[in-house]
């Protein structure tokens, strides 16, 4: 081999070929397009007739969307300026932007608040969603709940100091009597925080609300896409932890909790999201003692929480299930109690599995925050349908309106698909 | 697969048998529903016995060693680890636990865990040591099974042998007295047997109180100071390892000699 170039040997080229350029057309877009799009006669027919539709799309709504018109009082005022003309009336966002955003009820001098609320939810949500920000945050998260609750509803500070109270005591007692026996923490737990909460509430003088800092705003004037956020936001945070609670209590040794989880689960499952909605509106209060009037926002709390809870048990119970038995007997023999094995070993991988399907639930449930409209709470899609199509001066403005709603659910949902995405690349370890 | 280890010269000097008892089985009996997996078993390991447990696949061996730190729970008899009975109490189990060290067949590393990660965890959280004492014992015990530099991966980017010998050094990172086998190298290919071998010869020559269950009669003949033949869920023979290869008393122990050894 080595002594060919010494040695010429008529087939052995003694000189090698100057590279030349590729033929035209084999290079940068058109091989580009050759390859990709007209590689053969179906390939190119497709290519085609998707390019024909595409066309006949954009040559709809382009005219429409570019001739929109954002700046009449009404619809009759619209028609006038496009003259025939196809056209947007986009003067329906501009002129009720306030109520598609925050409802028709909520004081316009307020708005700060909740806007306020929103921007310090991305401070708080950020270290739990992204867990290389400095622990210490969390601090912050934990307060939010009752920050963003003193924020948005107004009224007195000391309910929400009272609330937060409430859970110190109970994560106190759990924290000091939970080590020697969880059943006696759990349980203390509770007590403590409801003592806390009653005896608090009690404390409470009557007319605290009337002249506090920030007005007081009631449950029943919160409305538009504000309301969808609050719903969605509250309910995924709440639904997940039950969700993990129940998928582990279906698991578990014990008949009595196994049952109560069995039953709840299919039972919520098997009924209509839209009819737990109609017994939070005119049932639920049944359950309440007579006087105390429990907020409506509450009762819809309750009802998607439990909701989504159960399908997010059914989605962490697959996890479960896909953990190879190795995993538990690793941990045990090592010698961590159950709470260290599920919290250290089980549940980070089982729900890491799970992720596209809780993420697949909390799309759902954040989209399907919209059917309290059907309830007559005024959210996004309920402002639409109710008030401002109602009104004379937008009677007919469908498209506009619920292509704004439209386009404000996907910018969320598509951002938590997006996180979603990244997250499973970034928890991606096992190399398999 | 006697030939695997005759390049090793073992170093007895510390291999000594204490008379302090570290596991005792009196009458043990298990059933798994109807069926009768372990009869009326008894066994006395003192403190520093290295015990090979043998014997034909479904004769109870898994169970046995899986019932000695509670995976499996036995119906009948007594078993006394370590001076601490095992019972339904959880308070024992999880002191026994932490007391014995167990090696399972397919490693079970946590994936989701770095190497240093899964030696430290136990440690930090059961024994409650500091994380950078427990950190330092770690890498020491990584170093002892030759893969310190590995510390900062994640088990699914290791051999099946280097994960072997991970999974050693996270049990020896609990500082446990005893130090259970089920099969360690029967899922390895023959190249990586001899590392988790040499590994696990090198715990027995300091004196670790060992039991494995394994098919490698060379590791039994070397290492082993009692050789146990379990069939149909009895223990049918008990020797030391020269007796029980040269001299088997029960047919049922030569027929599988005759069978593993291949001769
Ligand atoms: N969870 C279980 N439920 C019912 N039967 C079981 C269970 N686990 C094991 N067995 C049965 O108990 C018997 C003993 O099993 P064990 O795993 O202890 O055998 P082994 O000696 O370790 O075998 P091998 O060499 O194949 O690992 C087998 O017949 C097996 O089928
Ligand atoms: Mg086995």
């Amino acid at each position: 081999m080595s002594d060919q170039k010494t040695n010429s040997i008529a087939f052995v080229a003694d000189g090698t070929i100057p590279p030349s350029p590729p033929p035209a057309g084999e290079t940068g877009p058109v091989k580009w397009l050759r390859e990709n799009l007209f590689s053969n006669a179906v390939n190119s027919a497709l290519t085609i007739a998707a390019l024909l539709v595409i066309y006949v799309i954009l040559s709809k709504t382009l005219p429409w969307l570019l001739n929109g018109v954002w700046t009449t009082n009404s619809l009759a005022e619209c028609r006038e300026v496009l003259q025939g003309k196809t056209g947007a009336c986009f003067s329906v966002l501009t002129e009720r932007w306030n109520q598609l955003l925050y409802g028709f009820k909520y004081p316009g001098d307020q708005y700060w608040r909740p806007n306020l609320a929103l921007v310090l939810l991305l401070v708080a949500i950020a270290p739990v969603l992204f867990f290389d920000l400095p622990r210490k945050l969390l601090a912050f998260t934990a307060i939010y709940p009752f920050l963003a609750f003193w924020l948005i509803w107004g009224g007195t500070i000391l309910a929400p100091i009272v609330a937060l109270l409430g859970f110190a005591a109970g994560a106190f007692v759990f924290q000091t009597y939970g080590k020697s026996s969880f059943a006696i923490g759990f349980f203390g737990a509770i007590v403590a925080a409801f003592a806390v909460w009653l005896i608090g509430g009690a404390l409470i003088p009557d007319g605290a609300s009337d002249n506090a800092m920030l007005q007081a705003v009631p449950s029943r004037d919160l409305g538009g896409f504000m309301l969808n956020l609050m719903l969605g936001v509250t309910c995924v945070s709440l639904s997940l932890p039950l969700g993990i609670a129940l998928a582990l209590g279906r698991q578990s040794d014990m008949p009595l909790i196994k049952w109560i989880c069995v039953v709840f689960i299919e039972f919520v499952r098997g009924v209509p999201l839209i009819t737990l909605l109609f017994v939070a509106s005119v049932m639920l209060a049944y359950f309440f003692p007579p006087e105390s009037t429990v907020d409506l926002f509450l009762r819809v709390v309750i009802m998607i929480t439990m909701f989504s809870a159960a399908y997010i048990a059914e989605v962490i119970r697959g996890g479960l299930a896909a953990l190879p038995k190795g995993q538990y007997e690793a941990a045990d023999s090592l010698g961590l109690d159950y709470p260290q094995a599920m919290r250290l070993i089980i549940l980070p991988q089982a729900l890491k599995i799970s992720i596209p399907g809780i993420v697949n639930v909390a799309v759902g449930l954040f989209k399907d925050t919209t059917l309290v409209s059907v309830i007559s709470m005024f959210d996004l899609v309920g402002m639409i349908r109710g008030p401002i199509l109602a009104s004379t001066e937008w009677n007919g403005v469908y498209w506009e309106l619920l292509g704004f709603a439209a386009l404000l659910f996907f910018v969320v949902c598509y951002g938590i698909s997006q996180y979603s995405q990244w997250l499973e690349r970034r928890l991606a370890t096992d190399h398999r | 697969m006697s030939e695997l280890m005759s390049d090793r010269q073992i170093d007895r000097s510390k291999m000594q048998v204490s008379d302090e008892v570290a596991i005792e089985i009196n009458g043990m009996n298990k059933w798994y529903g109807s069926f009768h997996v372990l009869r009326d078993i008894n066994l006395t390991v003192n403190q520093g016995e290295r015990i090979v447990i043998a014997g034909p696949s479904g004769s109870g061996k898994s169970t046995l060693i899986r019932c000695l730190n509670a995976l499996e729970e036995h119906q009948q008899g007594k078993i006394v680890v370590d001076g601490t009975e095992l019972s339904n109490d959880l308070k024992n189990i999880d002191k026994i636990r932490s007391e014995v060290g167990m090696v399972f067949q397919h490693f079970n590393l946590f994936p989701h865990l770095t190497i240093l990660e899964n030696c430290t965890l136990a440690p930090i959280w059961v024994r409650k040591t500091p994380k950078k004492e427990a950190e330092e014992r770690a890498m020491h015990f990584l170093e002892k099974v030759k893969i310190p530099e590995q510390a900062h991966k994640y088990p699914g980017m290791l051999s099946g042998g280097q994960q072997q010998r991970v999974a050693i050094a996270r049990s020896l990172c609990m500082m446990p007295r005893i130090m259970l086998f089920d099969e360690p190298t029967s899922a390895l290919d023959p190249e990586m047997i001899k590392e988790v071998l040499d590994t696990m010869i090198e715990l027995a020559e300091e004196g670790m109180t060992m039991l494995c269950v394994t098919h490698e009669m060379g590791f039994a003949r070397q290492v082993a100071n009692r050789v146990i033949f379990m069939d149909a869920g009895q223990i049918v023979e008990q020797n030391e390892p020269e007796e029980f290869f040269n001299n088997p008393k029960s047919d049922r122990t030569k027929l599988f000699l005759s069978q593993i050894l291949g001769h």
